[in-house]
């Protein structure tokens, strides 16, 4: 039987794809050992203390800052640019979708860029294989037509073309998945432990964004009518009231949950989507190499203004960034509490017990 | 039963005085209490045109309502349907309704009944030479469950949905907790019961299909002397009846959750709202199997028959439709890539779902290398058989794309997914219902339809369909979610086109309308066999339409190899 012929092929193909699979799965597994989502099985209500204790060293501002409390006032980290905050105007076309476009949007994240160079290799991929598939289509429309080839052959096998066309494909997706899965080793690198953290919440129907490193700030955010939008000079739908601002150019450590029902964070130009699930945390890191202003729209259906209760970033310099901070009375991640004598004692019981107690310490400081 | 013939029924004498072969019961009981199969799959056939007018209906209100930014018309329907004034939010809430109605509908009252239920019923006894199916009462059950499937889903959209009007707003997937405690009212519970009676239906049915397939062959007709339409059909009837038990306890759950203070898939009470869409798409992506699979038979059988040659690399053909039932039941998550999942696992989703590009490849192949030195002739039913493999293949190539985990964050639940979505399924799925329909529709009614008409029908279609679904793959790359009525001004250019596009497509299935009724006013009588000496499966030695009981007397299928 002939078919074992192509059966034997096929099982060895498939074994070598395993295998090249295998071998670029394993290095990209040792790299990300440690697992980027949180998930912590608690009630929305409850998530708070829970998810605390189940986030990597958060505590890590406190913990290090404990023994010296004094601040360098030439660290770039805490300078504070003068006269307050100003929302950033959008610049046309960047962040945000554009009119006529047929392709994804710039990326302004590292992430983005490496998945930018798979998309193209892949839409040439794609293109080929509709391409040579068309074309096949076409000789034999104009060639084995019952005009041009009136009499009919008889073959119905040909265990060469059938080895190549089950081979040649698995090649094609051993190709496509080395570097695919070296994306996604990438992006499920963690943030560091000194990244700013912020906390995005779904619910039905606008985002909150808090932000535990910096005292607890918490941001509300709702979507801003077509008038409101035009005049800031926004883009319509996608425009918000209190942006969720960042720094740029550091990691940042975006935590998503749901109040509700499941929402979904989700930034084109940044590569990024993550469900906000209720019970649960999800966290990927997430940097932004230029300032400007990114949008995004809610992923996930979650009722009837589903469409209403978009994303906006603002990354801004750190000086900017904190100053956004203190206009919104936080403090600068790092920096030690407000009173000093609060801080020693703060600082002792985080590293006595660090996750769950610094995140209480922190909390009262809002 | 009587046996007047020792030959195939087609070789009868059709005026045979005292023939019971074409005794046919009363109107009542023949198509009310039926349990002839030619007769369920023509219900079946004629529920699923209606139920595909009632869902094509509502995307064209969709694609009105999506032509431009803003909200246009959504709040005079659910006025309408309300019947007090709407609110924003009702309209909105509207939106969702129709979107949830438009999936179930297409999926499980248009493609599902319509493939399996219409043409399997049809053509898998008359294929392997069966005088009915293995259990035609069952099989009559299964139909009239899918009615009542479809009654319980059009009653909910006239129910309390929640705060913001009437309906079940929670998408074809109903994912908890949105379709728990986000959606308060009775709508929801209908919609969900709709799926258990339709589901029921179709498990029935697989039962029917599998037993028949296995016990029914004629002489002589050896499981690798099967048609791959027969095979199809099988490979679909063992996915329906390993995934339809899964939705059913996943959406039992959400019944439990809503309504007996059960917590499966709140996380307040110890559940999981992810749990749940694991177990809806470890049935729902074989569902998207058995919507594809019988197309590939059919399609199988016409290339076949109008390259007038044996089908290339047959037993190839039919096992890579196994690997692509078993292989389907193992990559689900690679529609939960943005859910939380873990760095191994979605590196071994991405990896398992490439692997199914495979056998789909060597199907492609092997259609195009049984055209090869072909003596094809361009009927109708050719002409949508070569339209569905390079739709299919335009399709499959963007489900190649959407595999890659790390790529799927940028471009899941975007348009770019609607656009994927339709090509494999309202262009592919769908293509291959019109192929089979042109290539059967004389051999079930009769008559012939006109072919001009019938190449129009195409065209007009095929440039419809894509310019609908071509530009949403840019809307979806430049990031316009999905389930939206609304969407951002830079957005507008391409959804006008599409919603134009959409006229065009509504213009095709004039024509189709007008090619049935010109069929049945004014078609000319069809032969036994009227495509000719490439059409060589059973069907073809019954007359047309063939008896009301064929094959009294088996036909016996000789030993030469037909491969
Ligand atoms: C050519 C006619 C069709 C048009 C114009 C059309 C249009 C649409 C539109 C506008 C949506 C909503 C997209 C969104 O807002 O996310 C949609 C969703 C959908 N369509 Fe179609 N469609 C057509 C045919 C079909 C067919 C034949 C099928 C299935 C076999 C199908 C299956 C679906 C499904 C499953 C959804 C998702 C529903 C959900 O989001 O829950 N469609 N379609
Ligand atoms: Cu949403
Ligand atoms: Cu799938």
């Amino acid at each position: 039987m002939r078919f074992g012929h192509f059966a034997r092929a096929a099982g060895n193909a498939f074994k070598g794809l395993g295998l090249a699979l295998a071998l670029c799965a394993v290095p990209q597994v040792a790299a990300a050992a440690a697992p980027a989502p949180v998930a912590a099985s608690a009630a929305p209500a409850a998530a708070a203390p829970a998810e605390k204790a189940a986030t990597p060293a958060v505590a890590a501002p406190a913990v290090t800052v404990a023994p010296v409390p004094a601040i360098d006032p030439n660290d770039p980290h805490f300078k504070v640019a003068p006269g307050g905050y100003t929302p950033m105007k959008p610049t046309a076309g960047k962040g945000m979708p554009i009119a006529g476009a047929i392709d994804v949007q710039h990326q302004y994240s590292p992430n983005g860029q490496t998945a930018v160079g798979l998309h193209n290799w892949l839409v040439w991929v794609m293109v080929v294989i509709t391409v040579f598939v068309l074309g096949l289509l076409l000789i034999v429309i104009f060639r084995f037509n019952s005009r041009a080839n009136p009499v009919p052959s008889k073959t119905s096998h040909n265990t060469l073309l059938e080895i190549v066309w089950t081979a040649v494909p698995v090649l094609i997706l051993v190709v496509i998945a080395v570097p695919s899965l070296r994306l996604l080793a990438k992006q499920y690198t963690p943030a560091p432990e000194k990244a700013v953290t912020v906390k995005a919440t779904g619910n039905q129907w606008f985002w909150t964004y808090s932000y535990p490193d910096n005292g607890g700030i918490e941001v509300i955010s709702n979507m801003l009518n077509a008038q409101d939008a035009e005049k800031n000079g926004e883009p319509e739908q996608l425009a918000v009231d209190n942006r969720m601002v960042v720094p740029v150019g550091e990691p940042i450590r975006l935590q998503a949950t749901g109040a509700d029902v499941i929402h979904s964070f989700a930034v084109p130009s940044l590569w990024f989507k993550i469900d906000a699930v209720p019970g649960r945390i999800n966290e990927r890191v997430m940097t932004i190499t230029e300032p400007g202003v990114y949008y995004g729209q809610c992923s996930e259906l979650c009722g009837a203004r589903h469409g209403y209760m978009p994303i906006a970033i603002e990354a801004l310099p750190r000086d900017k960034f904190n100053a956004w901070v203190i206009a919104q009375g936080g403090k600068i991640d790092g920096a030690p509490a407000a009173p000093p004598a609060a801080a020693p004692a703060a600082a002792a019981s985080a590293s006595a017990a660090p996750a769950a107690e610094t995140s209480a310490a922190a909390k009262p400081a809002a | 039963m009587a046996t007047t013939a020792d030959q195939f029924q087609a070789h009868d004498d059709h005026g045979h005085a005292h023939h019971d072969a074409d005794h046919k019961p009363a109107f009542f009981a023949r198509w009310f209490m039926s349990t002839n199969h030619k007769d369920i799959g023509t219900l079946y056939l004629i529920f699923a045109i209606f139920a595909g007018i009632i869902g094509g209906g509502i995307s064209g209100i969709m694609r009105l309502e999506l032509a431009h930014p803003g909200i246009q018309y959504l709040g005079a329907i659910a006025t309408w349907m309300d019947g007090k004034p709407a609110e924003m939010n009702d309209a909105l809430h509207l939106w969702n309704v129709l979107i949830t109605a438009h999936g179930l509908i297409m999926v499980f009252f248009l493609v599902m009944p319509a493939i399996i239920g219409g043409f399997g019923n049809w053509f898998v006894p008359l294929m392997i030479g069966a005088p009915d199916m293995a259990f035609p009462r069952m099989n009559n059950v299964s139909f009239w469950l899918t009615v009542a499937g479809f009654c319980s889903l059009m009653t909910s959209a006239f129910m309390p949905g929640d705060a913001t009007g009437n309906g079940a707003g929670i998408g074809w997937t109903a994912y908890a907790p949105l379709s728990t405690y986000g959606s308060n009212g009775p709508a929801t519970d209908f919609a969900i019961f709709s799926l258990h009676l339709a589901g029921a239906g179709s498990i029935m049915g697989a039962i029917n299909f599998i037993t028949t397939i296995f016990n029914m062959r004629a002489p002589g007709m050896t499981l690798h002397k099967m048609p791959l339409f027969v095979w199809s059909v099988l490979v679909t009837a063992f996915l329906l009846l390993l995934a339809l038990p899964v939705l059913a306890a996943a959406i039992t759950m959400l019944i439990t959750d809503r309504n007996f203070g059960t917590t499966f898939f709140d996380a307040s009470g110890g559940g999981d709202p992810v749990l749940y869409q694991h177990l809806f798409w470890f049935f729902g992506h074989p569902e998207v199997y058995i919507m594809i699979l019988p197309a590939f038979g059919i399609v199988s059988q016409i290339v076949s028959t109008f390259s007038k040659k044996p089908v290339f690399g047959y037993l190839g053909m039919a096992y890579a439709m196994v690997a692509i039932g078993v292989v389907g039941f193992i990559v689900w998550a690679h529609h939960m890539y943005t859910t939380g999942l873990s760095l191994n696992t979605k590196m071994y989703f991405t990896a398992a779902t490439m692997v199914i590009a495979v056998p789909t490849g060597i199907k492609i192949f092997s259609w195009i290398a049984t055209m090869w030195g072909g003596s094809i002739e361009f009927k109708s039913p050719m002409v949508w058989a070569i339209g569905f493999i390079f739709l299919f293949v335009l399709g499959g190539v963007t489900g190649v794309y959407l595999a890659n985990g790390g790529i799927d964050d940028v471009v899941h639940d975007t348009y770019f997914v609607v656009a994927h979505f339709h090509y494999v399924l309202s262009l592919g799925a769908v293509t291959g219902l019109f192929a089979g329909f042109y290539y059967w529709f004389p051999k079930m009614s009769g008559r012939m339809h006109s072919e001009f008409l019938a190449h129009v029908h195409f065209w007009i279609f095929f440039v419809g369909v894509n310019l609908i679904f071509f530009p949403q793959h840019f809307l979806g790359l430049q990031g316009m979610p999905r389930r939206y009525p609304d969407y951002a001004p830079a957005y507008e250019h391409w959804n006008t086109l599409s919603s134009w596009g959409y006229a065009v497509m509504g213009v095709s299935m004039i024509v189709w309308f007008i090619n049935i009724i010109y069929s049945f006013t004014m078609g000319k009588k069809a032969e036994g066999n009227y495509w000719g000496e490439g059409a060589t499966t059973l069907e073809w030695t019954l007359s047309s339409p063939p008896p009301f009981h064929q094959f009294e007397t088996l036909p016996v299928i000789d030993d030469k190899d037909h491969h």
